[in-house]
């Protein structure tokens, strides 16, 4: 009971910040009907970033919060601006080619900046671990959790209840039309991106202080975070909250019941099966096939 | 009687130059270069037959190539067989493994498709990580015997120059009786549209699962001659960014043209070589050339250097 607890929690952990980038994934998707393989990378440059700010610039953890997301957004729009709206023949081979092209680029970058070696960083509260049954619970696993969910209402409220909201989700349904009624959807286009990055940045600050951030973090995480937005359902923002923990939560069983050996391998096997028996994930109602 | 058209005479021309190169050529590091060259051409011709041809995307085709690697690498070492034995073995594993695969997989359509073959060659070059015991884990497998008829070993890169580009030039013969061939022309109508395919009569499942068996057993054919090559694989060859390098061979060199793999897999092969002068910058320069060329030349270099060419003629003409 305490094990399944201690790898449940584990999983919880992992599983909202899987749930926050696989929300980054799915808003762009939604909005663009683009997979940024560079997704990863943002989340990267996140969390070294907010290293940086509280390391070594001394910072407090808020606004460094704050300049971190701002910042990796604002790198989002530049990214959209300069390699996207560019490309003169938009399929999605050339995209993906594209993407990877800016992920193998930043990755370089972010080699260049902090160096090949791994960073730390302390937890943004200094409270000791609870003791749930037996289990450790980190603070800062609550941190990960409450500020995952958090941004998911956020961004629920943000397409229900603001007309900027309701205009990007009018451009995800229909560019053309939403551009017939007065919407400016180069826009929202470019506005999708800063959102998707900025995603991308909240998940890389809120792993900083469990991981050590380096380099190379970026491949993997993106990855499984797109593997959680096809779980959930691509475009759907509970759908990715939910594929998210999913994942988090079979991982970690999956690695404390059967073999470590399967850790990376969980993704990309519940990828195939999701695929194969419900490729519009699990809480859409319709089989869909785009493309 | 011979036919004679521009394919058998390109072919001829290119016979003749791989020739004449691996005799004049005797640095060693050029030698490598080369065979690297072919064995990447082989690769990109396997996935330009999917995607080029029938417009089926795999981003997890390297998993082919490792799978062809890895089984030779295996019986050959640990089991000592003869690697002669075990290229058969190592082929009849990829088209196995493709069968499996692709009955669920190639129901499934552009993106989905795409991640459908992601998430295959993540598992399989998860398994030649993890897998310690048969395949060495993430430190590589080493010691793989060089290949030998009889007493006549292919261990002069010079040797293995000629085998590697033989069997590409072999490759490139039958990849285009492929395409010119009654196969072909159904493949190009799944391009084209899936659906009026199989209205006119193609059976579209078995045609793509068809071309999908070739085009692992071409590369796992890649992996068995690269095994060969180097003595020492690891992992990492076999990543996801092993496949990416694959499709971007085929994109750059341009889909659909089997010359075009050629150009591709030469480029891609050396550009790192080029870039080592850049040190540090290396990974920067190359996401960036890669980031370039899609945006400014989607359909590829050969087809975008003749689109650049002919516009710049109509503007003269003007």
């Amino acid at each position: 009971m305490q094990e399944f607890l201690q790898y449940l929690f584990s999983g919880i952990t992992n599983g909202a910040i899987y749930a926050v980038i696989a929300i980054g994934f799915s808003m762009l998707y939604r909005s663009t009907d683009l997979i940024n393989f560079a997704h990863g990378e943002f989340v990267m440059i996140g969390a070294m970033t907010m290293v940086t700010l509280t390391v070594a610039v001394q910072v407090p953890v808020m606004p460094a919060f704050i300049i971190t997301v701002v910042g990796v957004s604002i790198l989002g729009l530049v990214f959209e601006r300069m390699a996207i709206r560019t490309v003169r023949r938009p399929e999605p081979i050339v995209l993906i080619i594209i993407t990877v092209g800016a992920s193998i680029f930043l990755r370089g970058l972010g080699m260049l900046v902090w160096g090949k070696d791994s960073h730390t960083m302390p937890a943004f509260t200094a409270h000791p671990p609870l003791d749930i049954a037996g289990a450790r619970l980190l603070a800062q696993s609550i941190w990960i959790v409450a500020i995952a969910i958090a941004v998911a209402a956020c961004l629920h409220l943000f397409y229900k209840r603001t007309l900027t909201g309701k205009a990007m989700h009018a451009c995800a349904i229909n560019k053309q039309a939403a551009w017939l009624v007065g919407i400016p959807s180069k826009l929202m286009t470019l506005l999708a991106f800063g959102l998707s990055t900025g995603m991308g940045a909240v998940a890389g600050v809120i792993i900083a202080p469990i991981t050590m951030p380096a380099y190379d973090m970026g491949s993997m995480l993106g990855l499984k975070g797109f593997c959680a937005a096809m779980l959930g359902g691509l475009g759907s923002l509970w759908g990715s909250v939910l594929g998210g923990f999913l994942l988090g939560i079979l991982e970690a069983l999956g690695v404390g019941f059967v073999s470590s050996g399967l850790k990376d391998a969980t993704a990309f096997l519940l990828l195939l099966l999701v695929l194969y028996f419900r490729p519009g994930g699990l809480i859409s109602a319709v089989k869909v096939k785009r493309f | 009687m011979i036919r004679t058209d521009t394919h058998t005479i390109a072919c001829i021309v290119f016979a003749a130059a791989a020739l004449a190169t691996g005799i004049l050529i005797d640095d060693a590091y050029y030698l490598q270069v080369l065979i690297f060259i072919g064995i990447n051409t082989l690769l990109a011709l396997s996935l330009n037959m999917l995607m080029g041809y029938a417009g089926q995307i795999s981003l997890g085709h390297a998993a082919f190539y490792g799978i062809g690697a890895y089984t030779t690498a295996i019986l050959s070492t640990t089991y000592n067989l003869s690697p002669w034995l075990a290229l058969p073995i190592a082929i009849f594993a990829a088209v196995t493994v493709a069968y499996i695969v692709g009955i669920p997989t190639l129901r499934l359509t552009g993106y989905y498709l795409g991640m459908g073959t992601l998430g295959f060659g993540m598992i399989v070059s998860i398994i030649f990580r993890e897998w310690y015991s048969v395949t060495g884990g993430a430190s590589g497998f080493v010691g793989i015997p060089p290949l030998e008829i009889g007493s006549f070993s292919f261990d002069t890169d010079q040797r293995y120059f000629f085998l590697v580009w033989g069997v590409v030039l072999f490759f490139f013969i039958i990849c285009r009786r492929i395409v010119d061939s009654r196969v072909g022309r159904a493949l190009r109508a799944i391009h084209d549209g899936e659906h009026a395919a199989a209205a006119v009569g193609v059976n579209t499942a078995a045609m793509k699962l068809s071309i999908f068996v070739l085009s692992a057993a071409m590369a796992s054919l890649a992996g068995f001659l690269y095994a060969h090559q180097v003595f020492f694989i690891s992992p990492e060859t076999f990543s996801f960014l092993a496949s990416i390098r694959i499709v971007t061979m085929v994109v750059i060199g341009g889909m659909a043209s089997i010359w075009g793999s050629l150009l591709g897999a030469s480029l891609l092969t050396l550009l790192p070589e080029w870039l080592h002068a850049f040190a540090d910058y290396e990974m920067m320069v190359y996401g960036l050339v890669l980031m370039l060329v899609m945006i400014f030349l989607p359909q590829g270099l050969t087809r975008g250097i003749i689109d650049l060419y002919e516009k710049s003629r109509k503007n003269r003409n003007k």
